[in-house]
């Protein structure tokens, strides 16, 4: 069957890729202050880079906690609508277990394998599962046993690792430069006035703007 | 709200969003407006976060240089993995040598 083999494939190779990034995670975690245990619960149970970089990011700044979880639920609701396609893919009986695993990368992967959806699905949340929450764990551990991380120039990995995953979408799609100009803007012209959180959350305000012109 | 609750929230609310996704009524996805929104809000949030994390707090010189560095190694097309690699040893280096 080598429609489902390309499909666990592709699976596996983005769950194991993206997965070591948890390093850049766990890394920015415990630098941002969260400690180890609480860098490790977000990787087992929000399962979702965006967001928990979000999360980081505004500890790391010192910000007000509730916009902060705010912005990362705001991170998180497009997994809702990547839900919204899948649930015709994927197997309704495990749906509170299956639903863990709708994310970037996984829908990323059934997408592009239409007839195989389920296997590539399965296939990216099993590796990336597990190499994700790994790697987590053993950067958070070992930048503790750092001391200062910023000497390392882990405090750029942050910001590398965003504009790394928005840089396809900044390549392909003058709007999407356009809205990238147009949030960044606006959070950082309200940055010296609001508590670290907000800016962010007032930047998604800017995208609607664009979206409503 | 401490740190604690904060990460029990976000567990919580992202598990519960990607939940209500796939038992949500079909109608909802099909809808342009939800669909352009849910597209285009990420870059937003993420240049936003971007900007944020590498100038709130004033510009520092070996962070910014990393980043550019980043910059040069993604239209070099390096891996993912890479252009993080670039970024923290630029920035790291530059602070060693006190640049």
């Amino acid at each position: 069957m080598p429609a489902r083999q390309d499909a666990v494939r592709a699976g596996l190779g983005v769950g194991l890729a993206v997965g070591v990034s948890g390093l850049a995670f766990g890394a920015a975690a415990v630098t941002a202050g969260l400690s180890v245990a609480q860098a490790c619960a977000l990787s087992l149970f929000a399962f979702t880079g965006a967001s928990q970089f979000a999360l980081a990011g505004v500890v790391a700044g010192g910000g007000a906690l509730v916009p902060g979880v705010a912005g990362a639920l705001l991170l998180g609701a497009r997994n809702g609508l990547y839900g919204l396609r899948l649930a015709a893919l994927l197997p309704t009986r495990f749906r509170a277990f299956t639903a863990h695993g709708v994310i970037d990368e996984t829908s990323a992967v059934a997408f592009a394998h239409p007839g195989e959806a389920r296997a590539g699905f399965f296939a990216t949340f099993a590796s990336l599962y597990v190499t994700w929450n790994l790697t987590t764990f053993l950067a958070a551990v070992g930048a503790s046993a750092v001391g200062d991380p910023a000497v390392f120039g882990l405090d750029a990995v942050g910001p590398a690792t965003f504009l790394a995953l928005l840089w396809p979408r900044l390549k392909e799609s003058a709007e999407d430069r356009k809205v990238a100009l147009a949030g960044a803007a606006i959070a950082l012209a309200a940055t010296p006035f609001l508590p670290p959180g907000v800016p962010v959350l007032l930047a998604a305000a800017g995208a609607l703007v664009v979206l409503v012109k | 709200m401490t740190l604690w609750w904060a990460v029990i929230a976000t567990c919580l609310g992202c598990y519960l969003l990607k939940y209500a996704g796939l038992a949500a009524p079909r109608k909802v996805l099909d809808h342009p407006a939800v669909r352009r929104f849910a597209t285009v809000v990420p870059v937003a949030l993420l240049a936003a976060l971007i900007a944020v994390q590498s100038f709130g707090q004033g510009v520092d010189w070996p962070r910014t240089a990393g980043l550019a560095a980043a910059v040069i190694a993604l239209l070099l097309r390096a891996p993912f993995l890479a252009v993080l690699v670039v970024a923290a040893v630029v920035t790291g280096l530059l602070r060693i040598t006190g640049m």
